[in-house]
């Protein structure tokens, strides 16, 4: 059974999308996506759909929930590259892809990325501090 | 074309794209109308398991469009008015499908029988 290759890099996830998806192969990704989020810990995921050429309401809907199953997962989600056709086409459709993060570019996607981790982890640690006092 | 299993949505959808791309459509409008097509195919292997898929190429003076025909045997929909709106939908999707792909193409006509099948046929001009 083909699968989506989930990479794990220090606690981030990267998720790159080369083909053109099949039902199965989507709805298998956003099980193992999640099963990933638990198991390695991960903070972030960032999923690279610029080799898609068409995302539609069905695609869509499995990226929205990726976002919304990893935020209650304690993890956030940025969606990179897509190519303006699609953005063009997504929005006339009436997708507005909600709960999920977007970027330009991968290297955007993991500074936003990992902003919005570090400025967890340090509300986190300030508070630490505060206790200890 | 025949379509009876989500595996065959891919292969549909590539099929669209080379007739987009032999008459010289624009990026933008190709992914429309494949959206679009994307679509209505998901909706047909969804509500009626699958159905036939017509491809054409039109010419109408210098502008040329593809016009795709999705027929199927499904249930039918009762109310299409209804079913064309924002929103609404029998089933467990974002209910955008129908009046989303209308957005998506320049021609939008959908018949439908209860209890017969339902035919939908878009057109997309190369300029439209």
């Amino acid at each position: 059974m083909d699968r989506i290759p989930i990479l794990r890099m220090g606690n981030l996830l990267l998720v790159t999308i080369q083909i053109d998806l099949y039902d199965r192969l989507a709805t298998n990704l956003e099980t193992d996506l999640v099963q990933m989020v638990n198991k390695t810990e991960a903070k972030g995921v960032l999923i690279d759909i610029s080799a898609l050429s068409i995302v539609d309401s069905f695609m869509g809907r499995i990226l929205g929930n990726i976002g919304s199953m990893s935020k209650i997962m304690d993890a956030e989600t940025v969606v990179v590259g897509m190519q303006p056709a699609v953005a063009i086409t997504l929005i006339e459709l009436g997708l507005e892809l909600k709960g999920v993060h977007t970027a330009l570019n991968v290297e955007k996607g993991m500074e936003l990325l990992k902003g919005k981790i570090s400025n967890y982890e340090d509300d986190l640690t300030e508070d630490d501090e505060d206790s200890t006092e | 074309m025949l379509i009876e299993r989500e595996q065959d949505v891919v292969p549909f959808r590539n099929r669209v794209k080379e007739y987009a791309v032999k008459i010289g459509m624009s990026l933008v409008n190709q992914t429309k109308l494949i959206t679009a097509a994307s679509e209505l195919v998901r909706n047909m292997l969804k509500y009626a398991n699958g159905g036939i898929v017509l491809i054409e190429v039109l010419t109408q003076g210098r502008d040329s469009g593809i016009r795709l025909v999705f027929t199927d045997k499904g249930p039918g929909i009762k109310d299409i008015s209804l079913a064309m709106q924002d929103g609404y939908s029998s089933g467990k999707s974002l209910g955008i499908g129908l009046p989303g792909t209308k957005r998506l193409v320049n021609e939008f006509e959908i018949k439908s029988i209860v209890g017969e099948g339902t035919t939908v046929s878009i057109i997309k001009w190369k300029n439209g």
